[in-house]
């Protein structure tokens, strides 16, 4: 894999700019789990905001496809059973901790929430361990 | 304007996403998976991303409230409990295991791959069985899964 710095951190930028403008706008924090989540609970009666912001992920999505399409150019090479499970492992998981990779990992710790920290080193460090033990177990993705 | 606004939001964080890798999950493994032909790229993804928030975010809080909310409304919970722990546990393994988190599989929607799809149904099969689970349990003082209730 080639090694890109300019991208990921002009992307990282754009991300934290996004999730400033839904404070600004909306006084939430943008974690993708977390509006998704609760959505769906359908317990909410706050749907409509996080439908607007559900649609302009999928929106931003068709945008990409048509601008820049080699972002969206998927090589999954994961079997359907491993996508089922890690689909599963993300929605509880991520409802259970609170959080995922926005709502913990640029939220929580742009705002030095000590348990956003926390949860960043406990999925970083079992996302390694997955991908890892995959690697070395199967020699590449199962 | 408000929902307009919030929309756009959702557009450019989809943006950000994609221009960062994060919508690739072969580059998300090749991140992960450390002893292999590392990726280390994304770490300045986290990095960009949570500076900018945190440069940004003291400023728009200093405002009495939000341009088209009534208040801001953000967590409150600091404690480090068995459920922040075991579910990032259990996310990170997911995360690793393909390469997908949520924002990323919803953007890749308009793939139509049938992973993706795939993903996306069992992600929300996820987070809906929980929210069931745990707002049942959460009622229950008496509830078996102390793992759950305990928040």
């Amino acid at each position: 894999m080639e090694f890109t710095l300019i991208k990921p951190l002009f992307g990282g930028f754009l991300l934290g700019l996004a999730a400033l403008s839904l404070l600004f706008f909306n006084g939430r924090v943008a974690g993708v789990s977390g509006i998704l989540g609760g959505f769906l609970s359908f317990k909410k009666r706050d749907t409509l905001w996080r439908f607007a912001f559900l649609t302009g992920l999928v929106a931003g999505g068709v945008l990409l496809l048509a601008t820049c399409p080699e972002t969206l150019d998927l090589n999954l090479k994961s079997s359907p059973p491993a996508v089922m499970l890690a689909g599963l492992l993300v929605g509880i998981g991520s409802r259970m901790g609170s959080g995922c990779t926005s709502g913990h990992g640029i939220c929580g710790i742009g705002r030095l929430s000590q348990r956003s920290m926390i949860a960043a080193v406990i999925f970083l460090s079992s996302g390694i361990a997955a991908a890892v033990s995959i690697d070395l177990v199967f020699g590449g993705l199962i | 304007m408000g929902l307009l606004m919030i929309f756009l939001s959702g557009v450019l964080f989809a943006l950000g996403l994609g221009i960062s890798g994060m919508t690739q999950p072969e580059k998300v493994v090749s991140f992960l998976n450390v002893v292999g032909d590392w990726d280390p790229s994304l770490i300045f993804v986290m990095l960009g991303a949570s500076m900018t928030y945190l440069t940004g975010y003291v400023f728009i809080l200093k405002r009495s409230k939000p341009a088209f909310a009534r208040s801001f409304t953000l967590p409150t919970s600091r404690d480090i409990d068995r459920p922040l722990v075991f579910g990032s546990l259990l996310f990170g393994l997911g995360w690793g295991l393909v390469g997908f988190c949520p924002g990323p599989a919803l953007v890749a929607l308009v793939t139509g791959y049938d992973s993706v799809l795939i993903f996306l149904l069992a992600m929300g099969f996820g987070m809906y069985s929980f929210e069931v689970l745990d707002s049942r349990l959460k009622g229950d003082p008496d509830g078996g899964a102390g793992l759950i209730i305990k928040r």
